[in-house]
């Protein structure tokens, strides 16, 4: 259909092509490989000075204590890559903790898989009602999800009143899920893993899973090319809502004993936190779900190895705040760097 | 902070002119009219479900309960007008409360250790400030940061333990109003720092600065403003502020513990939103944020007069968030919503008629 | 958050370009008319205008020619193509509020075709674009195309409808890559609905090659050129088959190589069966790539033919359609004492050894190609950038690098180029805006007093005659030119010894355009020293004492009114002078 007329311009040929792929790939991998880095460093540092950090009861302990935060963190990824936020995950989770384990006691002989789709509906509901009013209202999502956060837990308090659930209303079977494990990895890290592959599986591989970094890299420019932005994004949080519902169950059946207390405070402030160290940009567009859950693996091992090594485990959270602020002042310098090197790459082979 | 929602498309292409401006001042009025008359509906609740609403002693406890959290929205206000936003807020304060008892507890003279926290609260906002305005990173992520930063450190410096032998005259805060009135110290404190830091956004060329970095920071710097200067001043007014909230609590408390605090960011946040003060920058009154401590405070202590659960109280907050940013937009959603409808309505992309935006 | 790259203008090599016909032959690389800049104002037009030096050498002086518009109320459209058209848009009219920004627009592109589009700021271009674009439905009219009344509701109806806009600033997804970028919601995929990377890796390529250009599809569009950036957006226009593909203003940030590609691209297009639609402010472009040329002005299409056999004069002359003013006021005394003075001012990679005065009492005009470092010097001068070698002295004393501040103390203003992200706070009222850079003297005991304030603004608007609603009202709903009013009285209320203006008229109607320029000859001679950066020739030569020429970040000439032309300043902008007097 077409011919070309003029022979390629391209004075400095393909070298120079190959070579800024190879700056740019480069410096991505470093992104991801750098946080893995940190993380072996510190396994590292800690294992030479108290062996018994990498027993293997140990290892078991930090992956079921950050698959929780890992698993949330996916769903937050999604939100956060369309330059968005979901601050209420905390409540979220609280609530259908409550509530899914909650049956096991209203409704003999539950199934546990229906409790963990009871869990997942609740999630959903509460995601879409955020996407629903940030997609179709046009408004901001800290605002939005700050409101639900506040809502959703006022509910939780009202349903949960002075009561809480006892893990001895809990089946044996719900209860073993954290224990259960297979070559001495437990089952559930694999299974939070393997949704998190999914995961990022999707956000890579998939058309949807692009436009969303697509809409948060370029929001106009997603919506001139096209792309239907509020679905995506309506999808984006009701996703996170439902990952944060399973994330519920997943905590009841960890820590067993559930009140209006469950995920902690900050529950939300610390998911977003891990996905930032993770590489993921706060203002959207670039990083993957891989990287937060590393960053939620990362800022878990740093609670369990102050312990193993005797410090007071009250330096955990000034490391983790400090390692939060040294990731974003490197990815800032990267990508500074980055960018002015790939500018005067492209001066050099326009001219 | 950036605007973590995409702008509209109209926003983004040029308007041409004659389009309102959606930042018409007349539209903010609105709001805070609209939340004077929620609060006085929350008054008019409360004193219809409880005779106590109106007593000296309740209006005291009103004024005790949320008395820190006011005062921290004050800066807090001038940040996100700013066009940013502080989450170490109750971290700082957390800090200075495991700074006052640790301290205490060595025995240090009163003064000398609220010197110290002051200085601490310096250099907490100035590393917040410096962060953002030097090294030009996020604030939201920052102060998320320096959120657990602080936090730690509050919890190294006081470790377990537990210090609560205050002096009367200190502590006394807590159970006895100014000049034995039923104003709770805190609140007083509240209300001169309102006016103060009302006086200072609306009436001073810093204020009109500050809504001008807010509206459009570029414009600001090239009318001369020092942004960077005002904003790291701003993170260090925040911090000396939330020093001495810090520091009001452990008094009323009579504790001073490393969870002091804890969780209260987000609070300090919904305060200032209620109070119409737009998360984008560039708009919001202290007018508005005083009538938002009210309505959240009113909240709190209505339910807890009734045998309502209090903690419940965030419901009607959440909701009145919700309505904050959605009815000023409440135009622009229908026109959406309309446009919507009608697109799903049409039958082929190029079906003749006169189409209008 | 990237930082904008507005400021980032690169010292390219600029100014070759082919002479339209017309010229004595000799002269085959001097014809470079004045590039206007970047300008966000889209209703006006991007960029100023007015640079058609067709300076014959026979004396002819378009400012002074003969009014030779056609005034027909519906050209003949001469010398098309045959067939029908791809599309035809026919009397369109759009206005947005009391304004008409097209009063009776047409035109028709046909296949194979590239069709230039040009007219003055405010002609009516932009608007034209945007309907095609489908960001904008006109009032009236009628589009049609491939056959078919059409009315496009979207630019995703636009580009369902094949027509593709690439505009001056690419909006393009900085994170993700380039061939992403040109295959976003289209990705190809394999088994599973899953995306076919490799595949689109190599399509890209293929429409890379097809484009006869060689970038990286694998490569993060962050840090991309905009010449790059454009290629991609017509490598998404070519996959997306499209058959119209509209260039608005695209050569304005190019470097000559680039626009070289660009236009090997355009012929590419055009072999194709494409119609390209090609808009610009420079005639020798225009007279390089086109076959067809429609002109508009004050929102109505007044010519469409052939360009074979069409002077740059008569172009010209069908865009401006009246007499230009003269020269504005009489002559002024003599400049009084030094004001301005820069001394090897130096930015690496931006202005090299920039030195030159201003005088109280005189207007330095500085031209220039767009990228020359005009804009970058002003900026260092006030202090929003920084620089690394050389000095600034207002009044004898040296002002601090990088500090609007010391600036402002020194008695300097500055009227930057961007009126709306740089000039005024847009959601703050007319008064606000004029008290920003005031409100230090607008103060009493400490708080900004309201009725200073007023007063203030009131006296202003007067003296500036600003027309608006109310002082109260938002700034955004001025129109172009009484927004640069209230961007000039914000500086003149601080008495400046010493005013900055850079493009002081871009995308301002002929009559304000007339005010400003009799303003800043009043303000000089009232003894105020002004430096003017301006990219319209007629402009400098109207109100300019002295003009300078910057040409790739150097001072390369200056010249007293009296003995410069827009010829000669043309030639030292693009480099074909030999001597460079100082």
């Amino acid at each position: 259909m077409s011919a070309t007329l003029a022979p390629p311009r391209e004075p400095s040929g393909a070298p120079a092509e190959v070579g800024s792929r190879r700056l740019t790939e480069r410096v991505f991998r470093v992104r991801e490989t750098g946080i893995i880095a940190v993380l072996a460093l510190f396994v590292l540092i800690t294992a030479v000075i108290q062996p018994r950090f990498v027993s293997s009861s140990n290892i078991q302990f930090i992956l079921v204590n950050t698959a929780v935060y890992a698993l949330v963190a996916l769903g937050e990824t999604m939100v956060i890559i369309t330059r968005n936020v979901d601050l209420s995950v905390q409540s979220v989770l609280a609530l259908s903790a409550y509530l899914s384990a909650g049956l096991f006691g209203h409704v003999h002989g539950i199934p546990i898989p229906v409790v963990f789709g009871v869990g997942l509906g609740i999630g959903l509901a509460f995601g879409a009602a955020n996407g629903l009013m940030v997609s179709l209202g046009r408004v901001p999502s800290l605002v939005v999800t700050l409101a639900t956060l506040y809502i959703i837990q006022g509910v939780d308090i009202l349903v949960v009143g002075g009561n809480e659930v006892v893990a001895s209303s809990l089946p044996a079977g719900f209860v073993d899920i954290p224990n259960a494990t297979i070559f001495d990895i437990p089952w559930l890290a694999i299974v939070v893993a393997v949704v998190i592959g999914a995961g990022a599986y999707y956000l890579r591989s998939f058309r949807s899973g692009r436009e969303l970094y697509a809409i948060g890299s370029n929001p106009d420019g997603a919506r001139l090319a096209g792309i239907p932005v509020a679905r995506r994004v309506f999808t984006a949080f009701t996703l996170c809502g439902g990952i944060a519902g399973v994330g519920g169950v997943l905590w009841a059946a960890q820590y067993q004993t559930i009140n209006t207390s469950a995920g902690g405070t900050n529950f939300s402030l610390i998911v977003i936190a891990a996905v930032v160290v993770g590489g993921v940009a706060i203002f959207g567009g670039s990083g993957s779900a891989v990287g937060a859950a590393i960053g939620a693996l990362l800022l878990g091992t740093i609670n369990v190895a102050l312990d193993v090594l005797g410090i007071s485990d009250f330096w955990d959270q000034a490391i983790a705040g400090f390692l939060l602020l040294l990731a974003i002042t490197l990815d800032r310098g990267i990508s500074v760097r980055l960018a002015a090197a790939l500018r005067k790459r492209s001066a050099r082979d326009a001219a | 902070m950036q605007p973590d929602q995409d702008t509209s498309l109209a926003a983004t292409v040029d308007a041409p002119p004659g389009w309102r401006s959606r930042f018409d001042s007349r539209n903010m009025l609105g709001w805070e009219a609209g939340l004077a008359v929620v609060v006085i509906a929350i008054g008019i609740l409360g004193v219809s479900t409880s005779s106590e609403f109106l007593t000296g002693n309740n209006i005291f406890n009103l004024g005790l309960q949320s008395g820190e959290i006011a005062i921290m929205a004050l800066p807090m206000t001038l940040i996100i007008i700013s066009g940013e936003i502080d989450l170490s807020v109750a971290s700082i304060m957390g800090m200075s409360s495991a700074l006052l008892g640790y301290l205490w507890g060595k025995h240090w003279p009163m003064l000398v250790i609220f010197l110290v926290i002051l200085l601490v609260g310096v250099l907490a906002g100035a590393i917040n400030g410096l962060l953002i305005t030097r090294l030009g990173l996020p604030s939201l992520a920052v102060t998320i940061g320096t959120l657990g930063l602080y936090r730690g450190v509050a919890n190294i410096i006081l470790g377990p333990n537990t210090i609560s032998n205050f002096p009367a005259s200190y502590a006394n805060i807590g159970v006895t109003g100014v000049f034995n009135s039923n104003l709770s110290f805190s609140a007083a404190v509240f209300i001169v720092l309102a006016v103060l830091f009302g006086v200072v956004l609306h009436f001073t060329p810093v204020g009109r600065s500050i809504y001008a970095m807010g509206a459009s920071p570029e414009a600001a710097t090239f009318a001369g403003i020092r942004v960077k200067r005002i904003k790291t001043v701003l993170y260090i007014v925040s911090g000396v502020i939330c020093s001495l909230a810090g520091v009001l609590l452990t008094f009323r408390l009579s504790t001073s513990v490393n969870t002091n605090g804890l969780g209260l960011e987000l609070d300090v946040v919904a305060v200032v939103l209620l109070g119409g003060v737009s998360i984008f920058g560039g708009k919001g009154t202290i007018v508005g944020v005083v009538l938002g401590v009210l309505a959240f405070a009113g909240i709190q202590n209505a339910l807890l007069l009734t045998s309502f659960n209090q903690e419940a109280a965030s419901i009607p907050v959440g909701g009145l968030l919700l309505v904050s940013v959605f009815v000023p937009n409440i135009a622009t959603l229908t026109r959406r919503i309309r446009g919507v409808i009608a697109r799903r309505g049409k039958a082929a992309p190029s079906a003749v008629g006169a189409g209008h935006d | 958050m990237d930082p904008g790259h507005s400021a980032d203008r690169r010292i390219g090599d600029q100014g070759r370009g082919t002479a339209p016909p017309g010229l004595p032959a000799a002269a085959e690389e001097s014809a470079n008319l004045g590039r206007g800049g970047q300008g966000p104002d889209p209703d006006h037009g991007t960029g100023a205008d007015q640079g058609q030096d067709v300076d014959h050498g026979t004396g002819t002086d378009h400012r002074t020619g003969p009014d030779h518009g056609t005034g027909a109320a519906n050209p003949p459209d001469r010398g098309h193509p045959p067939g029908t058209p791809l599309l035809s848009l026919r009397h369109a009219a759009k206005a947005f509020g009391a304004v008409q920004a097209i009063a009776d627009g047409s035109i028709d592109l046909y296949g194979g075709e590239v069709h230039g589009l040009v007219g003055e700021n405010g002609a009516g271009k932009s608007t034209l674009v945007k309907i095609l674009a489908g960001v904008y439905q006109p009032d009236s009219g009628e589009l049609v195309v491939g056959g078919a009344p059409t009315v496009l509701h979207s630019p995703a109806a636009a580009q369902d409808a094949g027509i593709a806009v690439i505009y001056q600033e690419p909006t393009l997804f900085p994170d993700l890559t380039a061939a992403e970028n040109i295959f976003m919601g289209r990705q190809p995929l394999r088994r599973g609905r899953r995306i076919d990377a490799r595949q689109m890796r190599e399509q890209a390529r293929e429409l890379f090659e097809q484009l006869g250009v060689r970038i990286d599809p694998g490569r993060i569009c962050r840090g991309l050129s905009i010449a790059d950036q454009q290629i991609i957006e017509i490598a998404k226009a070519l996959s997306l088959e499209a058959k119209i593909i509209v260039m608005d203003e695209p050569t304005a940030a190019l470097s000559a190589a680039e626009v070289d590609r660009l236009f090997d691209v355009a012929r590419t297009l055009r072999a194709s069966g494409a119609a390209v639609l090609f808009i610009s402010h420079r005639l020798e472009e225009v007279f390089e790539i086109c076959q067809r040329v429609t002109v508009m002005r004050d929102g109505r299409q007044v010519l469409t033919r052939e360009l074979a056999g069409l002077t740059a004069d008569e172009l010209v002359r069908a865009m401006v359609g009246r007499k230009l003013d003269e020269r504005v006021a009489g002559d002024r005394a003599a400049p009084g004492e030094l004001v301005l003075k820069v001394e090897r001012l130096t930015r690496e990679g931006v202005f090299v050894d920039v030195s030159f005065d201003v005088r109280a009492g005189e207007i330095v005009a500085m031209s220039g190609l767009v990228g020359s470092g005009r804009s970058e010097v002003a900026r260092a001068i006030f202090g929003i950038d920084g620089y690394d070698a050389g000095s600034v002295t207002v009044h004898e004393r040296p002002l601090r690098k990088s500090s609007p501040t010391s600036a402002m103390a020194a008695g300097v203003g500055f009227v930057p180029e961007d009126r709306r992200q740089q000039g005024l706070v847009m959601e703050m009222s007319v008064q606000q805006n004029m008290a920003l850079a005031s409100l230090g003297r607008l103060r009493r005991a400490g708080l900004i007093s309201g009725k200073s304030e007023r007063d203030f603004a009131a006296d202003w608007a007067l003296k500036l005659r600003i027309k608006f609603g109310r002082l109260t009202d938002p700034v955004s709903q001025l129109s172009g030119g009484n927004q640069q009013k209230v961007v000039l009285a914000k500086w003149l209320g601080r008495n400046p010894s010493l005013l900055i203006v850079d493009e002081p008229t871009r995308g301002i109607d002929i009559a304000t355009k007339g005010e400003v320029h009799r303003l800043l000859s009043e303000l000089a001679g009232n003894g105020v020293a002004i430096l003017m950066i301006s990219s319209e020739l007629p402009e400098v030569l109207r109100v300019g004492d002295r003009i300078l020429v910057m040409r790739e970040g150097r001072l390369v000439s200056e010249y007293d009114r009296a003995d410069a032309s827009e010829e000669k300043i043309m030639s030292a902008a693009t480099g074909q002078l030999q001597e460079q007097p100082q």
